[in-house]
């Protein structure tokens, strides 16, 4: 019954996807303001629907309907209720039914929280959104129907993929996605603003607060992605340049140009078409990012072609939308009028430095991303392209942008001059340079890592540079200062933190190229010396988990003959599915990691591989900074004046 | 400033850009791409020496061994093979869970001494079932399986198989 209830839910979402599509599209087109007003009780009816079926899958997963073939590939009665309501998004088909959920909530929200913008404008978007709900339901209707029944019904699931029940799971795929749809809403604004033939300041205005907030989500997403990756696969790295983790990345590089070159038109009125085409650019990604991803595309050519419908469904998909968007761009692109002039050193003209580089450092990503597939399409050449191309490639872009970033925000708009602002950078010159020498000296001089330590630093002094500049500290009495502290504005504050937050990142990624590990193989009782520590295997024991068996390792750590910590890394052995996994051990105390992984036992003794990670916690701590610079930016009177109310998203998230 | 000259600033930046984006790519793509290579490859063309490539084939059943190096690290060696030729392969390092014999593998590493591949990684999917599309596509290029037939043969059987008689 609810099974089949959520598919007419879905079916039902369809349809009104359609008609959001479609009427207030003609009533926008016709001025004729009682088709454009049902726009938004069709986004709020879209809502209801597809929260409703994604509600019956997520029961179906609960109650563990073994009559339904999405439920029996991916779940099992014995999964804690965490893992079987997280698993519902654990697979293609649920993780479809996610996206359209969120998409429908953004909607929603347009409808909802946007009754100041034109009626017009109001309309298309909703419209457009709309369509792209149609699109995805009727991908998700046709090829990857979550509801499909079995009979008879299996005895049992066949278990989820124990690397995926994790907390992990819970938090990653809904924040990618609320990114990748807030990305969709900035698409859709674009789109109604090509139909319109006009971008204009207030433009600017609403589109920037959903590029943040979609920026913030991206963000966090990747950032508990990585640190997901970092404790559960128990490898020791945080980022793999692996093309699913590459196909997340490359949105968030063109959300955070979108995001800069988005207040270029809402302050100045300039780079308007840009930020149209960037934009379109960021959903495009988006897009390529799922659907690289869910296909299964990347992992091979050929198992793409093991579902033609699907890989079709998608490519077709791909053309439509983005196809279409920039045939439209192509059409109406050259009747907006630019507008805004500035000399090249300006605020703005470092902003556009910012996009340039951004854009560029995408399409590296992009290349080396795309070009091992189009190799194998069309020579059967098999290769892969690692870590060392994309360090080697986007260094020299990333350096400029990180040495342009702290500069940027003290220019004053129009035209700046070089000298004044330097002169105010100095101080945080110094700092850097310190961090640098320091460095290069604790840590046996390494260059690349020295480096990092002086970008993070130059970062950080550069953001308080800006700060210290803007409330006039030193120069005016502390309490005149402070007062001007008070009355600064939150936009100003959230951008030095996000700013800050990235160098904090730097420092982190600076840290963890100082990492270092060993492998030993201990008998009970004997013990190595690593990191500063006596580490001293006790014992390997059995250990019984709700639906798992695991060895466990127990580590204790001594220092000067004191036991100051016990470590207890495992592996677990899921029975369901017959997979092992490892459960890394960490230690942190947020200035280093100390990692312990078990491996095989052999003779008596076991492998351990012991890791000492510096840093390493400050990676994704420099993220939830910047997501925290983006919500005191949203949260900014003059930002929200235009898209008033909170942002849905961060209202869901809370 | 006119807005032609800002345009055309614009204009060069852009192309400084881009040139620069360009040429990195290529330097870089030059010296790592990685390519991957069956055993029988290597023994028909033998890779450039100093160059990571990745290797991939099965692991041979029984050429599993254990040792523990000079330096205290433990050693794994095993053979890869792609049922027509095998190459020795030497790790040190936790081999992953699902590391077994007679399963797709793809190493990371370069050539050594003597043929010996070192590999600084080797990987191994989480599921079972998985066959490293790679791996795959080495096996039946050696003529050994044919994926439209189902799960590859164990491998207690394939280090003797004889590629005329299994009829890829």
């Amino acid at each position: 019954m609810i099974p089949e209830l959520g598919h007419f839910a879905l079916a039902m979402a369809l349809a009104l996807s359609v008609a959001q599509a479609v009427l207030p599209l003609i009533g926008a087109q016709r001025r004729d303001a009682r088709l454009m007003a049902a726009a938004v009780p069709l986004a709020h009816a879209l809502l209801l629907a597809t929260v409703a079926g994604f509600a019956a899958l997520v029961a179906c997963y609960a109650i563990n309907d073994t009559s339904v073939l999405n439920v029996v590939q991916n779940s099992h009665s014995a999964k804690p209720m965490l893992y079987k309501i997280t698993g519902t998004w654990g697979n293609h088909e649920g993780s479809m039914v996610l996206w359209v959920t969120v998409l429908a909530l953004c909607a929603a929200a347009v409808a909802s929280f946007g009754r100041d913008l034109p009626s017009v404008l109001q309309a298309r978007v909703i419209a457009v959104l709309g369509a792209i709900s149609a699109g995805f339901l009727l991908f998700i209707l046709t090829t990857s129907n979550p509801f499909e029944r079995v009979w008879p019904p299996a005895p049992d699931g066949q278990g989820l993929n124990p690397l995926l029940q994790d907390i992990g799971l819970a938090l990653h795929p809904p924040l990618l996605y609320m990114g990748y749809v807030g990305t969709a809403v900035t698409f859709a604004f674009a789109i109604a603003a090509l139909i319109e033939g006009r971008v204009d300041a207030a433009w600017g205005a609403w589109v920037r607060p959903w590029a943040l907030a979609s920026w913030a989500f991206l963000t966090l997403g990747i950032a508990v992605g990585s640190w997901w990756a970092y404790y559960e696969l128990g490898w020791g790295g945080y980022w793999f340049w692996d093309p699913v983790e590459n196909a997340s990345l490359m949105p968030w590089l063109a959300a955070t140009a979108l995001l800069h070159s988005a207040i270029v038109v809402e302050k100045r009125g300039a780079l308007k078409i840009w930020t149209v085409l960037l934009a379109l650019l960021a959903f495009a990604l988006s897009m390529l990012g799922t659907f690289l991803v869910r296909s299964g595309v990347l992992n091979s050519v050929h198992a793409f072609a093991a579902d033609p419908a699907r890989g079709v469904f998608i490519l077709a998909m791909l053309a439509f939308y983005v196809g279409g968007a920039f045939a439209l761009f192509a059409w109406r692109a050259p009747s907006m009028v630019p507008q805004g002039v500035f000399a090249p050193l300006s605020r703005e003209g470092a902003l556009v430095l910012n996009n340039l580089l951004l854009c560029c450092l995408c399409a590296v990503v992009l290349v080396g991303t795309l070009y091992p597939l189009f190799l194998d399409l069309l020579t059967d050449r098999l290769i892969s392209v690692g870590p060392p191309f994309f360090n080697i490639a986007s260094l020299p872009l990333a350096l400029p942008l990180v040495a342009a970033m702290a500069a940027g925000p003290l220019m004053p708009w129009k035209r700046a001059e070089l000298w004044p602002v330097l002169q105010r950078l100095w101080w945080a010159a110094l700092v850097a340079l310190a961090a640098f020498l320091l460095a290069l000296a604790l840590a046996g001089y390494r260059f690349w890592p020295a480096l990092g330590f002086a970008a993070g630093a130059w970062l950080i002094a550069g953001a308080a540079a800006d700060i210290v500049e803007r409330i006039a500290l030193f120069r005016l009495p502390l309490a005149a200062a402070l007062a001007r502290a008070r009355g600064l504005p939150r936009a100003a504050w959230g951008a030095a933190i996000a700013h800050a937050g990235v160098g904090v990142t730097a420092l982190g990624i600076a840290g963890m190229g100082l990492a270092t590990e060993t492998l030993i193989a201990l008998k009970p009782g004997e013990s190595t010396r690593f990191a500063g520590y006596e580490w001293r295997l006790d014992q390997v024991r059995d250990y019984q988990g709700p639906n798992w068996t695991a060895r466990r390792a127990e580590i204790t750590l001594l220092q000067d003959g004191r036991e100051v910590m016990t470590m207890s890394p495992q592996r677990r052995f899921f029975p369901i599915g017959r997979t092992t996994t490892t459960e890394a051990s960490i230690r942190t105390n947020f200035l280093r990691d100390l990692y312990a992984v078990l491996g095989e036992e052999r003779d008596g003794s076991a492998v351990l591989r012991l890791h000492h990670n510096p840093l390493a916690p400050w990676i994704w701590f420099g993220g939830i900074i910047m997501a925290i610079g983006a919500g005191i930016s949203l949260s900014d009177r003059r930002v929200r004046i235009a898209a008033p109310a909170r942002k849905p998203a961060v209202a869901q998230a809370a | 400033m006119t807005r032609k000259r800002r345009r055309l600033y614009i204009l060069l930046l852009c192309g400084i850009g881009l040139g620069t984006a360009t040429a990195l790519t290529l330097t870089a793509f030059q010296d790592n791409l990685v390519f991957f290579r069956s055993p029988s490859d290597i023994l028909a063309e033998a890779p450039p020496p100093g160059r990571d490539f990745r290797l991939g084939g099965l692991v041979e059943a029984g050429s599993v061994q254990r040792s523990t190096g000079p330096d205290g690290r433990p050693h794994v060696t095993f053979r890869v093979t792609d049922g027509q030729h095998s190459i020795p392969v030497q790790f040190s390092g936790v081999l992953p869970d699902l590391f077994r014999e007679g399963q797709g593998v793809v190493t990371l590493g370069r050539l050594g001494p003597g043929n010996v591949f070192l590999a600084r990684e080797v990987l191994a999917r989480h599921d079972e079932n998985y066959m490293p599309p790679e791996v795959a596509d080495a096996l039946r290029r050696a003529g050994h399986w044919d994926p439209a037939r189902g799960d590859p043969p164990p491998a207690s059987g394939w280090n003797r198989l004889d590629p005329r008689r299994s009829g890829g």
